[in-house]
């Protein structure tokens, strides 16, 4: 790329927020709710980067976004910021006492078990009829620093500050896959023994960047939770977690930047799936994967980055 | 002594489908690495195919014995043609390519799957009661039960002495256990390992499909019977060790006998039991009960 990538994705950030206001209401629903989960997504990236793929982002997403819920309905929180720091600190605390456990395991382990956490998670929450049970509940509108806003407003503000957050936090995950942590997680990918007899503790990276995926899956979680004003245990179910990682492999994790593209045209694909076949779209959108498997093999991020077929990997 | 027995059968009967659906799944991941998300989509055709079948041939005033057999037929059809299919036309290609893919590419036969079964079937439930009400009800300690799902134990356990006399004591059998321990070198051996991985994926869906099959009588076939049974199937193969016929056995017992007690003795429980008991066995053992650890590579 020409550009450095911080100065791109700033520029890129601030058209999206221009743009904001003038985007009809069904654009900015959607792009608020592609871009938070996007955050989910990018934290799965950066967890693929060092070899875990987990199935079970739904586990945080899932937590992110019902500790905003319980926030807002039961504790008299209304501020939206507050909400999605909720939702992120409890799932990244739940990550960080899992982690312990997690950062054992590797490959297909990894993945199943964190499916499994997540199943629990689920039948927690469909068995639980205080918070609704299958149903869920509807969330309070929130407030933004402590205004009360109509609905219009609440929704540019919610975009701006999901389209914010998932920007810094794309520049911030920049920044850390070039530190010391994210080049050795991605050596890990490479071969672990060897990071160990180099003297670095594959353990304490891989919590590390266990915990950042749970994060990024809470805020991701809490902010389409205040989008949609409504959560249901359907956010912690395997389809939930598997469509994630669906989008991960999609968008290609070569780059932060990736995830945020590729989450939009998946949400783009499915919403115009929804609106102009609602009985076929689940096909529309595995087609649309099949063929992105087939042709691009490296995800849609390998359109951008200019790699002639006969240069080194 | 009531709950007891209630908990035994019923434990049983979910061992029995279980075990049918998961040692389809678990074959495919021993032999070809893939985990099969569309093996839930087997699941679903199989049940649509035979309840539509059944109630198509029982239209004509036939013996509704004979519709064990249109079961049997419709079931074991549909998932040999649309698991041939799938492995000839989409993975086929894909081989080499990295395993979270292959799992990504399944998927996305799932979600098309699930829209052609829509397509097909439309959206209303299915049901084809007859094959389970003609076997009647057997009382045991006082409480009656289906004939029909002793009769699905029965089948479950002869499925899996086939499959452990096949493994064991065929030719065929031995090469795919080769396969298993070891691809490239039994390619090097002059095993047709692409031969192998047809027959088996085929043989998977047929298991999938024929799972769905005898189930299908004894449920209502709609929209989304799929999507469950395939994290089902995955926690048994897991708990049992992935690519294991044994594990499969033992896990879809250990899921059975877990799920029965819960909904007598603790309903409150009975989703997430069945992962918990996962997440404890891939906690202490993490490639299942029966898997082989692999070797770490330096």
């Amino acid at each position: 790329m020409r550009w450095g990538t911080v100065p791109a994705l700033c520029l890129a950030l601030a058209a999206l927020l221009a743009a904001g206001p003038f985007l009809p209401s069904w654009a900015v629903f959607m792009l608020t709710v592609a871009f938070a989960k996007a955050l989910v997504v990018l934290g799965l990236v950066i967890m693929m980067r060092a070899g875990l793929v987990s199935f079970g982002q739904g586990l945080f997403y899932g937590l992110g976004a019902y500790a905003a819920g319980l926030g807002a309905n039961f504790f008299g929180l209304t501020d939206a910021v507050l909400l999605v720091l909720l939702g992120g600190a409890v799932a990244a605390a739940t990550g960080f006492v899992l982690g312990f456990v997690m950062a054992r395991y590797r490959e297909i382990f990894f993945a199943m078990l964190s499916l499994a956490l997540s199943m629990i998670l689920y039948g927690i929450l469909v068995r639980s009829a205080a918070l609704g049970s299958t149903d869920g509940f509807n969330l309070s509108p929130p407030s933004f620093f402590g205004l009360k806003v109509g609905v219009q407003q609440s929704r540019v503000l919610l975009y701006a500050a999901t389209v914010t957050l998932a920007f810094g936090c794309a520049i911030a995950l920049h920044r850390f896959v070039g530190s010391r942590a994210g080049v050795i997680s991605q050596a890990i990918l490479t071969n672990e023994i060897r990071v160990e007899y180099l003297g670095a503790s594959v353990t304490r990276v891989l919590h590390l960047v266990y915990v950042i995926g749970a994060a990024m899956a809470g805020l991701g979680g809490a902010l389409v939770a205040l989008a949609t004003g409504h959560i249901d245990p359907e956010l912690a179910y395997w389809t939930t977690s598997g469509e994630f990682v669906f989008v991960a492999i999609l968008s290609g994790t070569g780059h932060v930047a990736a995830p945020l593209l590729g989450m939009t045209i998946f949400e783009a694909i499915r919403s115009f799936a929804l609106q102009y076949s609602p009985y076929t779209w689940q096909m529309v959108v595995g087609l649309s994967m099949l063929a992105v498997i087939l042709f691009l093999p490296s995800g849609l991020w390998s359109v951008f980055s200019r790699k002639r077929p006969g240069d080194a990997t | 002594m009531q709950k007891l027995s209630a908990i035994l059968v019923d434990g049983t009967t979910y061992f029995s489908w279980l075990f049918i659906v998961s040692l389809g799944l678990t074959l495919t991941y021993g032999v070809m690495k893939i985990l099969n998300i569309a093996h839930g989509s087997f699941y679903a055709l199989g049940a649509y195919a035979a309840s539509s079948a059944i109630g198509a041939y029982l239209v004509g005033a036939n013996p509704v014995a004979g519709a064990y057999l249109v079961l049997f037929i419709a079931g074991i059809s549909v998932g040999a043609v649309s698991g041939f299919l799938i492995e000839r036309g989409l993975l086929r290609p894909m081989y080499g390519r990295d395993e979270i893919i292959l799992v990504l590419v399944t998927y996305s036969v799932f979600l098309v799957l699930e829209d052609v079964i829509k397509l097909v079937w439309g959206v209303d439930p299915y049901f084809a009661p007859q094959p389970y009400e003609l076997l009647g009800r057997v009382s045991i300690a006082g409480i009656a039960f289906a004939a029909y799902d002793f009769a699905l134990l029965a089948l479950a356990l002869l499925i899996g002495g086939l499959a452990f006399w096949a493994l064991n004591y065929t030719r065929r059998g031995k090469l795919l256990l080769a396969v298993i321990h070891d691809r490239e070198i039994s390619t090097a051996m002059g095993i047709n390992v692409g031969r192998m991985f047809t027959a088996t994926f085929v043989i998977g869906a047929v298991l999938g499909a024929l799972g769905g099959a005898v189930t299908a009588p004894a449920i209502s076939v709609a929209p989304g019977i799929g999507v469950d049974v395939i994290v089902l199937a995955f926690a048994v193969s897991v708990i049992g060790g992935l690519g294991s016929v044994e594990g499969a056995m033992l896990g879809a017992l250990i899921v059975g006998l877990a799920r029965a007690l819960a909904v007598h003795l603790w309903p409150e429980v009975e989703l997430f039991v069945i992962y918990a008991v996962m997440a404890a066995v891939l906690a202490v053992r993490p490639q299942g009960l029966f898997g082989r650890a692999a070797a770490r590579k330096i």
